[in-house]
């Protein structure tokens, strides 16, 4: 354990320059505010760096105390509980940490570019720079507290910047969705903090940590420990967007396009795999979570990437996609394999930013249109993204030696070893991402432009309204730029996986006290799993090809020939509307009808009504003694001293 | 000697008539004798309980509220005047305004 007095600036970094636009950004040139907003973040990209650098394994983990927060009860009885505004570096956090700081800076570079327009810009980098702030305290947090303030807090900026544009209806409403289907998350993870303090006195991870491993493993049967980790996984299935809590994260595609990229993609929906993992203790512990969280994973995974199939909006594919990849990572923590799904964040984060970002690119270019079906033919107009793009979509597919090629066969062969069940699964949904895929990409860029080629858009981004559109045209430097960076970074960023190079620099923080079944015998299967796998992303491709390019009326054949699941589907399984009908609409008509016209009106209104009527009837009687008149008043004093005395009188003669 | 008592019945006769004087007078003047009388009732319930029970206390709180009744008179009657001279009248139910 080692000191490391920088820690606290990391965080503290960004939220200065939220600090500093928010109050000042309204008043301040353009140029000051792109300075401020990148410059802080870059810091603490910088500080990031240099602290990875000079990492050794040997000291983590660093830690920092910046100061004492809760302190209760007395010291060294078993009520004292502290939570301190102190921060933890290990292995894990340092791979969230460059992560998000690197991401997060390409994406707030990105942004200067993709945001020049519009008239709130300053508004938008002070979320954006505060997002970056609770995020990172999420991650370098010493205890759950600090985490879950983390956690709310990316919440609140997620919230702020879906509904970025708020004069938009939809825009405000999918901010307001994915805040409160958080919310319901959010109820678990604290119910599992409050158990965790109740029997462990504690929630710095250190100290919980050490209280659990001496516990035995819960396989006979349920108890604390499951209790736990079933509830941690509520909350991460809000923040990650797992089944049954997905639905907020493609609303979510209402914001801004660096935001989709930024929060809804690269870092915040990772807060629950982050959170899983930094609880492995807990659930390594806990068979039956562990499963819960696997079959939550897997079924995610397939559900969403099944939906990502039908969708046209570029973004709404992409998001789909996010939320399957996203139960890739849960599968893995699931089967045990917490450092490969740490793997497939960090080159998720890689690629599906970069996704995120070209399709942002994309739409810049054809002024605002999101619906795939009016765009096409775009690879000559914005080469650049293209290529970016293309690189992205065969990361993402798992076609070699891409940075997804290498995390999702690592999740898959740890899948495999948990259950062949999982693999399967797993291995369908990887052929299904890599069709979808590639149908976003063929659609997009193959074919002839089918856009609209005047300028016209009556689409909310008001970002573009002042470019004239006449043709697709590329986007400017500052969003090339952070596109290519990332091209690269997902196409060399799975090579540190190579000879689980990744699994042995976790394996300080994840052990290798957990059963990892890596024989000689066993290297035959992951070489026949690698080439399935391999198998199939190339199957997802060429179906693509086929479909999207070459035979291009099959689409619509197959969608009618498959009698009204092709509507299910498209329609996303009719999850949102059978919510509305459960859970929303029970809700607004208790609401309306027993809260406020029951109770509100009619008890605590009419109560408070009789009350003031009641006082004015009264008021009204008393009012004729105040007359006026000092005669009558003395003659109130004389006989109320007069009774006085008499009462006096009977009292003494009593 | 005179026994407590018919001194005590004297003072309550005394402010008896002082209240009601107070109640039922309209003049502004005949309502200030009124207050002196009950002053004076509770005067002589004091020196009649002082002499009794040869305490000087009651003696000398008579003193005070002699002053006191004085300094009374002397203001009262300034702001009798005073009112007289604006209304022109001395009528109690008249001057039920505080300003006119």
């Amino acid at each position: 354990m080692t000191q490391n007095p920088y820690l606290w600036l990391i965080p503290t970094l960004p939220l200065a320059g939220a600090a500093i636009n928010g109050f000042l950004g309204r008043r301040s040139s353009k140029r000051a505010v792109t300075t401020v907003a990148l410059t802080f973040p870059g810091l603490s990209f910088v500080l990031a760096l240099k602290i990875a650098l000079g990492f050794s394994s040997a000291a983590a983990p660093y830690v920092f105390n910046l100061a004492h927060w809760i302190r209760s009860g007395s010291l060294g009885l078993p009520n004292f509980f502290t939570a301190d505004f102190a921060f933890y570096l290990d292995q894990l956090s340092l791979v969230m940490l460059l992560v998000v700081t690197g991401v997060g800076f390409l994406i707030h570079i990105y942004s200067v570019g993709y945001m020049s327009d519009d008239p709130s810009y300053y508004r938008f980098f002070t979320y954006l720079n505060l997002f970056m702030f609770f995020m990172l305290t999420l991650i370098l947090a010493n205890n759950y507290l600090m985490m879950f303030v983390g956690w709310e807090g990316v919440g609140l900026a997620s919230y702020l910047l879906i509904g970025f544009w708020f004069t938009k209806d939809s825009a405000a409403s999918a901010g307001k969705k994915a805040f409160i289907v958080n919310r319901i998350g959010d109820f678990g993870f604290l119910i599992g903090l409050f158990l965790i303090i109740q029997h462990f006195g504690s929630l710095n991870f250190t100290d919980v940590f050490a209280k659990v491993e001496p516990l035995a493993a819960e396989t006979s049967g349920a108890g604390l420990l499951t209790a736990i980790g079933i509830l941690l996984m509520v909350g991460a299935c809000g923040k990650s967007a797992q089944i049954p809590l997905y639905v907020w994260l493609p609303d979510a595609m209402e914001g801004p396009t660096p935001v989709s990229a930024l929060i809804h993609a690269a870092t915040m929906v990772t807060a629950g795999v982050y959170m899983v993992a930094r609880s492995h203790v807990i659930f390594e512990r806990a068979p039956i979570a562990l499963t819960v969280v696997a079959v939550i994973g897997t079924l995610t995974a397939l559900f969403a990437a099944t939906i990502g199939i039908t969708q046209t909006d570029i973004k709404k594919v992409l998001a789909y996609s996010t939320v399957s990849q996203l139960g890739y990572m849960f599968l893995a923590c699931g089967a045990g394999a917490f450092s490969a799904g740490i793997f497939h964040l960090m080159t998720h984060a890689f690629f599906k930013g970069l996704l995120f970002l070209g399709a942002g690119s994309v739409i810049h270019a054809v002024g605002g249109e999101q619906d795939m079906r009016k765009m096409g033919g775009l690879k000559t107009y914005i080469p650049v993204t293209f290529s970016t793009m293309l690189i992205a979509t065969l990361a993402i597919s798992g076609i070699p030696p891409l940075a997804g090629f290498w995390s999702k066969d690592e999740i898959l062969w740890k899948a495999y070893q948990a259950s062949w069940v999982y693999w399967l699964i797993g291995a369908i949904t990887a052929l299904i991402t890599s069709f979808y895929m590639f149908r976003l990409l063929f659609m997009t860029f193959w074919g002839d432009y089918k856009g609209i080629q005047v300028d016209d858009h009556g689409h909310a981004h008001s970002a573009h309204g002042d470019h004239g559109h006449g043709e697709p045209h590329e986007s400017p430097m500052f969003m090339l730029v952070p596109l290519i960076i990332l091209a690269v970074l997902s196409a060399v960023g799975g090579f540190v996986g190579i000879h689980h190079g990744f699994e042995h620099f976790l394996e300080p923080v994840f052990g290798s006290e957990f059963p990892k079944t890596i024989t000689e015998a066993s290297g035959n299967t992951e070489w026949v799993l690698m080439g399935i796998s391999v198998l199939f992303a190339f199957a997802g491709l060429i179906l693509a090809y086929v479909l999207y390019v070459s035979k291009p009326y099959l689409p619509e054949k197959i969608a009618a020939s498959l009698n009204g699941f092709y509507d299910v589907v498209l329609n996303k399984y009719y999850v949102d509307e059978i919510y509305a009908k459960i859970f929303v609409k029970p809700l607004v008509d208790g609401s309306t009808k027993i809260l406020w016209q029951g109770v509100d009106r009619k008890v605590i209104d009419d109560n408070v009504n009789s009350a003031a009527d009641g006082a004015r009837h009264v008021s009204d009687e008393v009012r004729h003694m105040q007359s006026g008149n000092v005669r009558s008043y003395a003659g109130w004093i004389a006989s109320g001293a007069a009774a006085v005395i008499a009462y006096m009188i009977w009292w003494g003669m009593r | 000697m005179v026994p407590l008592s018919y001194y005590l019945v004297l003072s309550g006769i005394l402010f008896a008539c002082g209240v009601t004087g107070f109640l039922i007078k309209r003049n502004i003047i005949a309502i200030f004798m009124s207050i002196e009388l009950m002053l004076n009732g509770v005067n002589l319930s004091f020196v009649a309980f002082a002499a009794h029970w040869h305490v000087l206390a009651g003696q000398i709180f008579v003193f005070f509220v002699m002053v006191v009744a004085a300094a009374e008179a002397a203001v009262g009657l300034a702001i009798i005047i005073a009112i007289y001279r604006t209304r022109e009248t001395l009528n109690i139910d008249q001057v039920n305004l505080l300003k006119l």
